[in-house]
């Protein structure tokens, strides 16, 4: 394998992939920095007026290799846009007195195309940004021909994700483009994705893509909303997992959940492309994620609108319900019509025995 | 003298190509792949039987088919070869297609295995057992 030459660090952490690996074949040939490197990761999922806005940062860690992401989303986004420049780490600030964001689509997506379908391009600094829509066959297999490394546990989990959504984000940093803009390692690109969609949702499960099942996957995940949300599954309070014995990871920690601050509303509106976040009446919940990889096989379901019920089938705890068999009412018209035709035919055929004069039978 | 050496030349090379007829008579195994998993993961086979594996491969990711022992295993967990050239017993399936390959089995028990980086580790292995 070619040395690596440039290497990214996901902030937002999905799905990271070894990009343009020449050669593929027996193992040991993944450099020893590997083809999926975790890091912890921090993204923002605000709702307001039925859109999500999910902000996300992906740092740039030098080195040589390139690495790249696939990011599933609740649905089509109507804008990628470079994100504020301190909205996660205002948003870390307003969290870290107390001790320490979502994804979401809409469940019941309609059937993919058979080939994965470029529905959005656009470049980011040094980020190309590819939004598709297909199928998890047809995603990884444009990933792969792009250049995308996918690991082996990457079909079972695109196709987890496509059966619900199949909307994702593929992110890759540019290496000429990133050397011309002078990107120091550890430099962030934030992205800012705008998707209208019926709630939130944040997927979990992809984090630990790639990764052994005993390897640990944190993540701070960051909810505004217009009221408090319910979330599937429901997260366990800091001091249940503060009682849990070491080796036992919670997965799910609610570390805060209150009335956004005025203050918070007001530095996050400041930042760019922040003006559609309302300045007062807000809920903040912050979320820690701690799990083991082999563990995290949710996603997390959010209902955002008060009446607290988020979508099992959201959460991944819950199969998609297979589509309706052949509908009665359908089915049922075409029997009325029937019935219509053959008794219209009935009548005539009565009358036009009684006028030959011979008798009904 | 020249003619008894192409002639035994000939038999030689005829014997070289005795597993072609090997191969019409072997017995077909359909292996296919899904999720980065054999299906199915164990087979029975007889000593001395040539098995001609069709391999399926369903998944959007390049596969392999590696048949050995522990240490054919190890060397390929270990190896450098980008592509496998269709060996017997050996063989790259890429994705979406399907391929085969016939490999005669001695002695014990066996493993098939795909090597591509995390895919060993991941679980993608199965069984040969070898019965008499």
């Amino acid at each position: 394998m070619r040395p690596l030459r440039l290497l990214v660090a996901i902030a937002s952490a999905f799905l990271v992939l070894l990009v343009a690996a020449p050669a593929w074949a027996c193992g040991g040939l993944v450099n020893s920095n590997g083809s999926v490197t975790l890091v912890r990761t921090t993204t923002m999922a605000a709702y307001h007026q039925g859109i999500e806005h999910y902000v996300t940062s992906f740092q740039f860690a030098g080195g040589e290799g390139e690495f790249g992401s696939i990011i599933p989303l609740p649905g089509v986004p109507t804008r990628v846009i470079r994100g504020g420049d301190w909205t996660l780490q205002r948003l870390v600030q307003e969290t870290q007195a107390q001790r320490t964001a979502a994804l979401a689509f809409d469940a019941g997506a309609e059937a993919a195309p058979a080939a994965a379908k470029v529905i959005l391009k656009t470049e980011i600094d040094a980020l190309d940004i590819v939004v598709l829509e297909g199928g998890g066959t047809a995603v990884g297999t444009w990933a792969r021909e792009h250049g995308f490394f996918l690991p082996p546990d990457a079909p079972e989990v695109l196709d987890f994700y496509a059966e619900r959504s199949p909307i994702f984000m593929t992110v890759r940093f540019d290496a000429d483009r990133a050397a011309e803009q002078g990107l120091a390692e550890g430099d962030g690109t934030p992205v800012h994705v705008v998707i209208p969609t019926t709630n939130p949702w944040v997927p979990l499960r992809i984090l630990g893509l790639g990764a052994a099942a005993d390897a640990p996957v944190e993540a701070g995940v960051y909810l505004l909303t217009d009221v408090e949300p319910a979330m599937l599954p429901v997260p366990v309070e800091p001091g249940i997992a503060a009682k849990l014995p070491p080796e036992v990871r919670p997965g799910l920690i609610l570390q805060q959940s209150s009335s956004a601050s005025t203050s918070l509303l007001a530095d996050l509106r400041s930042d760019t492309g922040m003006k559609w976040l309302p300045s007062d009446e807000m809920w903040l919940t912050y979320l820690r994620l701690d799990a083991r990889a082999g563990d995290l096989d949710y996603d997390l379901a959010i209902d955002a609108s008060g009446a607290g019920q988020p979508s099992p089938v959201a959460a991944g705890l819950e199969p998609v319900p297979a589509p309706d068999p052949v509908r009665f009412d359908g089915f049922g018209a075409a029997l009325w019509t029937a019935v219509g035709i053959l008794v219209v035919l009935g009548v005539a055929g009565l009358f036009e025995r009684r006028r030959s004069g011979r008798p009904a039978v | 003298m020249v003619r008894s050496g192409l002639v035994a030349a000939l038999l030689v090379s005829a014997a070289a190509c005795s597993p072609a007829s090997a191969t019409s008579d072997a017995r077909t195994i359909e292996i296919d792949i899904h999720y980065s998993r054999f299906d199915p993961a164990v087979i029975d086979v007889r000593r001395g039987e040539t098995v001609r594996f069709v391999i399926a491969n369903t998944d959007p990711i390049d596969h392999e088919f590696i048949v050995g022992d522990e240490a054919v295993q190890d060397a390929h967990e270990l190896g450098t070869e980008s592509y496998h050239p269709p060996r017997p017993g050996e063989v790259t399936v890429p994705s979406g297609e399907t391929v085969e390959t016939t490999y005669r089995f001695e002695g014990g028990n066996l493993i098939f295995g795909c090597h591509l980086p995390g895919h060993y580790a991941y679980g993608m292995r199965g069984l040969a057992v070898v019965g008499l």
